[in-house]
């Protein structure tokens, strides 16, 4: 059984159907890079996966608990589901490590010592160790974006959504945030990423889904799929992505 | 007739300034107290508390506190219920207070970005927690100037105790003015007590709101 299993999941947004019967598995282990215009629905379906946003019909499945299921226990799920998000979303008030040991705290009830200790690995799993107690103010955005991977990181998830995590950086910043990623993939970390980086959904995922107003229109192994698309919207797509 | 000193009525008039901060205190502090309560209530997931709340504010907000002063002055008077001026103005206050608090503050945790519940919600943090430890820290920062700013009102607000008899620092320029018959005076040493216990309160609002936005 996959360990994310998505069953022709819809959602409307009023009179708007964003999600039209959407179904994708994602194996233990999988980099899956969901690609496509903005509107086709791939954040919205990023978001139905750890129960930020509702489906109204349909299934989705993480690690044999059904999202939004009347007997799940959604704190379980989410802590088994982590997310990173395009804004960061890291906590103002908090240092880097009281951002990463803030859940592990509250939610595991960690003492403090070993918090600390599983905050600065995981700081230094995204290279910021050092930034330890530095706000994320004094952060650039792509040190913020690291520490946000870290503090999904903290609650040891089985799979790891990334909404656009590079979307909202500097160019130069790009790169620190996605080398941090490729090292989780190296790692056999399960990832879903809704992503407009088409060189690194090619050369790092294991699959890439083509979102087309509301449906997966395409979806494949990711080189094959770049350099032979099948139908003309991905080729479109494709094609304008890469100018 | 007596002759009345500058200083005789001045010393008068600090005198019952004490009035005029003790019910001050008294209604900002219980009126904060009710005000955090009803905001609880207000956030919650109640539609009937939700609505209470909202008619409770509407109705202290939409009514002048004169009337409400009134209303539990007379009113508890009705029901056979003595109750003092005193008692009847720090309750008064104390429920215009918490009014007007609870709306400043529910407006402050709202404008916390959604992104911050969401993010409390993904690493699995229930509403309770995320509440503690991610949007009250945030809000209570955006509220204290404003919450600064609004204990003038509060000190303004005591003011209208003197109606009902309560003897705080307007009462007390009214009856020394009644015996002197030196209205300009008097009530411009009044004027100048109130102004020397609100104008800090304001510098205070204005630095704290500086210096948090300047940190934020």
């Amino acid at each position: 059984m996959p360990l994310v299993s998505i069953v022709d999941v819809r959602k409307s947004f009023g009179a708007n159907e964003v999600l039209k019967g959407v179904s994708l598995p994602v194996e233990k282990g999988d980099v899956v890079a969901i690609i496509g215009r903005s509107g086709s629905g791939k954040s919205t379906l990023l978001r139905c996966v750890n129960g930020l946003e509702t489906h109204d019909a349909g299934s989705i499945m993480v690690d044999g608990l059904e999202v939004g299921g009347a007997k799940t226990d959604m704190r379980a799920l989410r802590r088994h589901v982590g997310m990173v998000f395009q804004q960061f979303n890291l906590f103002p008030h908090l240092t880097a490590l009281g951002n990463v040991t803030l859940a592990p705290r509250v939610v595991e009830k960690m003492g403090e010592g070993r918090a600390r200790e599983l905050g600065l690995e995981m700081l230094a799993k995204v290279g910021l160790a050092e930034k330890r107690d530095a706000y994320p103010s004094q952060l650039s955005g792509g040190q913020q974006q690291r520490v946000a991977i870290a503090r999904a990181l903290a609650m040891r998830p089985k799979a790891l959504l990334c909404d656009e995590i590079t979307s909202a950086l500097d160019p130069e910043l790009v790169n620190e945030v996605l080398r941090v990623v490729e090292k989780l993939a190296g790692e056999d970390m399960t990832l879903i990423l809704v992503t407009h980086e088409m060189r690194f959904a090619r050369d790092v995922g294991t699959k890439l889904v083509f979102m087309h107003q509301g449906r997966v229109h395409e979806q494949g192994a990711p080189k094959a799929l770049f350099a032979a698309p099948q139908t003309a919207e991905l080729q479109q797509f494709i094609g304008a992505s890469f100018k | 007739m007596a002759d009345f000193s500058l200083w005789v009525i001045t010393s008068n008039l600090l005198l019952a300034t004490r009035w005029t901060i003790a019910l001050s205190l008294v209604a900002f502090v219980s009126g904060g107290a009710v005000g955090l309560l009803l905001l609880l209530a207000r956030m919650s997931a109640s539609g009937a508390l939700r609505r209470f709340v909202s008619l409770y504010v509407e109705f202290f907000q939409g009514t002048p506190l004169l009337m409400q002063l009134f209303m539990l002055c007379f009113g508890a008077a009705l029901f056979g219920v003595e109750i003092s001026p005193w008692m009847a103005a720090s309750l008064a206050l104390t429920f215009w207070t918490s009014a007007f608090l609870t709306e400043i503050w529910r407006g402050c945790v709202e404008s916390v970005p959604k992104g911050q519940w969401e993010a409390g919600s993904s690493v699995a943090l229930t509403y309770v927690e995320q509440m503690r430890y991610v949007i009250l820290p945030q809000a209570l920062r955006i509220a204290v100037p404003p919450t600064v700013g609004f204990s003038v009102q509060v000190i303004k607000g005591t003011a209208l105790a003197s109606i009902i008899g309560f003897v705080e620092l307007s009462r007390a320029g009214a009856m020394i003015n009644n015996a002197t018959f030196r209205p300009f005076l008097v009530y411009s040493i009044t004027g100048l007590i109130y102004f020397a216990l609100c104008y800090p309160l304001s510098l205070l609002a204005k630095s704290l709101e500086r210096r948090l936005n300047a940190a934020g």
